[in-house]
């Protein structure tokens, strides 16, 4: 029986209570064996992508303290922040010394959600129903950083009832990216008013994506313009029935 | 125009951006990355070449110091003059010279970054001689009174309407908004300009070590005109133009412009190795070469940012940048704009005049993707926010005291689990004060910088209990 550790990360505890949930019904009606390593925070990617990497390394000790504990499987809702774990931290800290081999060690068993289920696991079908139009945003991070570039839409694509329509500029980021929605709120706006004009272009009734923090920005946007499109996080949509 | 900016404000500037700028930058923008997209796919080499002529880029930037003096051996061989300019003022003051010594009345320029970099038009013009851009896009912003904001594309902000009342108020006549007929009327003008020039002023897109020879890759054949009409050609080039050999040539040749236009290859390609040498051959009666440092010397010390040396210009980064083709070029506040201008000007010009521009990306990756130098951008973005943030050994921290007091606080508190838990517990009632139907549409300080711009999800922070909950039963 595969075990995972769950790797909540800071915007899902905050604000994604339900797709924990259903991560969590998920993963374990698929056989996996999970726990929760109560101490964790945030992986301290806010800090390393905004040049505080020393803080960030501070961060980034914690993580390993909490998930260090265990050899299991670390499984993310979040491309962005597994990829903080996987690509940056062995980058934190210098090489030859024993945090960088438990940083390594870790990167190498950390996984994002999608990734999990297709690669590790295996499983294309959850048997998910859900009938209605959607469309996919591909995140930044979990697309060019990860490279995850087909699991998403062959999980999509083993849903009951569910018709994918493409995005136009489906790769163009939607202007979240972490601390920049406050540091230039101007220009996130105008780059989430473009992802919003092709999501409503595309006549989806659904959009998609594995990313909390495109999410809020997405969901934020529509419920804005008083669009009755859904903004889901493909977790969402994968568990419902 | 184009003078050395003292502070670069991105978040002033793009606060009140003319709402036509991003529509004409997203219109031609997206016309050249398809173009590119296009050529890319037809030529299954192109991973290969990126990568080789990104080794080929880091040798060169590795060993500039004996490729610039074999370039400098060649040129003197081939009966041209080098100069070397440490700085922008130095440059100036060797082309000024060159002018006077000629008795230059009007300089014809064809398109060139460097002489933005050093504001030589101004310089000229100080100095009592016209000069005069002969790139049609260029023509235009001079027409306009301001820098260039794209790096291959200096007018890519203007819509042809625009353009043609720039024509009819600075050249008092009645012009069309028609590109044709908009195109015959510059080229009217230019072409007496360039019968009269006493100078002509270039760039180079490549300098090759091998031969002494000087690249220029242009479309408009205007750059011909300027290097071989007037009797004297005065070329300004940065140092990190350099390349070793006509064999890496053929390779960056390949992946210039089908990065930036999407051609196969320019129009024009021209081979420029010293004055010419009979009479009855092209070109001009004395050839200069001003190589420009202006601070480039002190980058390459950093072995991470000097990768920003790599870039061949072609602008691919700027046309995939969702950033740049919301805000434009004039935003990055400098000459070279887009992912490479925010990389290139704080670089350049110091964190403390452009310590906003490392910030202005969402580290969304497009731009190292179509790169084809293969420049990590994203990586020296970071590595320069670092600089600001941190300070690292090239510059001290230039990050504002409240943020970096911010950033110590959080970081403590996401470090030691129990204080983040003691906060994500009194956050989500301290938040319902705020939370209407789930939403969030007015959050204090400095969330409201959010909220400004969309609604924030209600604080839930439910799920530690739920797990707690579910594995007592």
């Amino acid at each position: 029986m595969p075990k995972a550790q769950l790797f909540i990360t800071c915007l899902g505890d905050q604000f994604y209570t339900k797709t924990l949930q259903n991560m969590t019904v998920l993963l374990e009606r698929l056989g996996v064996e999970l726990t929760f390593p109560h101490e964790q925070t945030c992986c301290g990617q806010p800090h390393f992508n905004n040049g505080f990497e020393s803080q960030a390394r501070e961060v980034a000790r914690n993580f390993l303290r909490a998930f260090g504990r265990s050899d299991a499987s670390i499984i993310g809702p979040s491309g962005s922040c597994v990829s903080m774990v996987k690509h940056h931290y062995p980058e934190l800290f210098p090489a030859g010394t024993p945090e960088h081999a438990l940083a390594a060690e870790i990167a190498s068993r950390t996984f994002e959600f999608t990734e999990y289920l297709v690669n590790v696991l295996k499983v294309t079908d959850v048997g998910a129903v859900y009938p209605h139009k959607v469309t996919y945003h591909a995140s930044c991070h979990y697309l060019r950083e990860l490279g995850l570039k087909t699991e998403a839409k062959t999980l999509l694509n083993a849903v009951k009832g569910l018709e994918f329509v493409p995005l136009n500029e489906e790769e163009t980021c939607c202007g979240f990216g972490g601390a920049f929605t406050v540091t230039y709120p101007e220009v996130s706006r105008s780059m989430m008013e473009n992802k919003l004009k092709n999501i409503l272009a595309s006549g989806a009734d659904t959009v998609v994506m594995c990313e909390p923090g495109c999410l809020m920005n997405v969901a934020g946007g529509l419920h804005k313009t008083g669009s009755n499109i859904r903004a889901m996080h493909i977790i969402d949509l994968l568990s419902s029935k | 125009m184009s003078e050395t900016p003292t502070y670069i404000g991105f978040e002033a500037y793009t606060g009140h951006i003319p709402p036509s700028i991003p529509s004409a930058v997203q219109q031609a923008t997206a016309r050249f990355a398809v173009g590119r997209a296009a050529r890319v796919s037809e030529l299954p080499q192109f991973e290969q070449l990126r990568q080789i002529a990104s080794d080929i880029r880091l040798h060169t930037i590795e060993n500039m110091d004996t490729y610039l003096l074999r370039f400098e051996e060649k040129v003197t061989a081939a009966g041209g003059h080098v100069h070397w300019a440490a700085t922008a003022e130095d440059a100036r003051q060797i082309v000024l010279q060159i002018a006077r010594e000629h008795n230059v009345k009007l300089a014809v320029k064809s398109k060139s970054m460097a002489t933005e970099e050093i504001g030589l038009n101004h310089a000229l013009e100080t100095a009592g001689i016209e000069a005069l851009e002969t790139d049609l896009g260029e023509y235009i912003i001079q027409l306009a009174g301001t820098g260039p904001s794209h790096i291959i594309v200096p007018a890519i902000h203007l819509k042809k309407e625009e353009i043609a009342a720039i024509f009819s108020e600075k050249l008092g006549i009645d012009a069309p908004a028609d590109p044709i007929e908009l195109t015959r009327i510059a080229r009217e003008i230019l072409r007496e300009k360039f019968l009269n020039a006493e100078m002509g002023v270039s760039g180079a897109n490549f300098l090759i070590a091998e031969t002494g020879t000087l690249v220029m890759v242009t479309n408009e054949g205007n750059g011909r005109m300027c290097t071989t009409m007037p009797d004297l050609h005065v070329a300004v080039v940065g140092i990190d133009k350099i390349i070793p050999d006509w064999e890496s040539l053929t390779v960056f040749l390949k992946l210039l412009a089908r990065s930036a236009t999407g051609q196969k290859l320019s129009t024009y390609t021209q081979f420029i190795t010293g004055p010419r040498r009979a009479e009855g051959e092209f070109g001009p009666k004395e050839f200069h070469i001003v190589l420009l440092d202006n601070g480039r010397s002190d980058v390459l010390k950093d072995p991470i940012g000097r990768e920003v040396f790599k870039c061949i210009r072609c602008g691919a980064c700027a046309n995939v940048c969702p950033v740049y083709k919301n805000v434009g070029g004039f935003a990055y506040g400098w000459f070279i704009s887009g992912p490479i201008g925010a990389i290139f000007a704080p670089q350049m010009l110091g964190t403390p005049t452009a310590r906003e521009l490392p910030y202005a990306s969402t580290l969304c990756g497009a731009c190292a993707d179509v790169c084809p130098v293969k420049i990590p951008i994203p990586t020296i973005l970071r590595h320069l926010r670092r600089r600001v943030a941190e300070g690292d050994q090239i510059a001290a921290s230039t990050m504002p005291a409240p943020i970096a007091a911010a950033a110590k606080l959080s970081a403590l508190a996401l470090a030691q689990n129990w204080i983040y838990r003691f906060g994500a517990r009194i956050l989500p009632p301290v938040m319902a004060l705020f939370t209407r139907d789930s939403w969030i549409s007015s959050a204090p300080y400095p969330l409201n910088r959010w909220t400004k711009s969309r609604p924030l999800l209600a604080f839930t922070a439910g799920f530690r209990s739920w797990w707690k909950n579910r594995n007592a039963k």
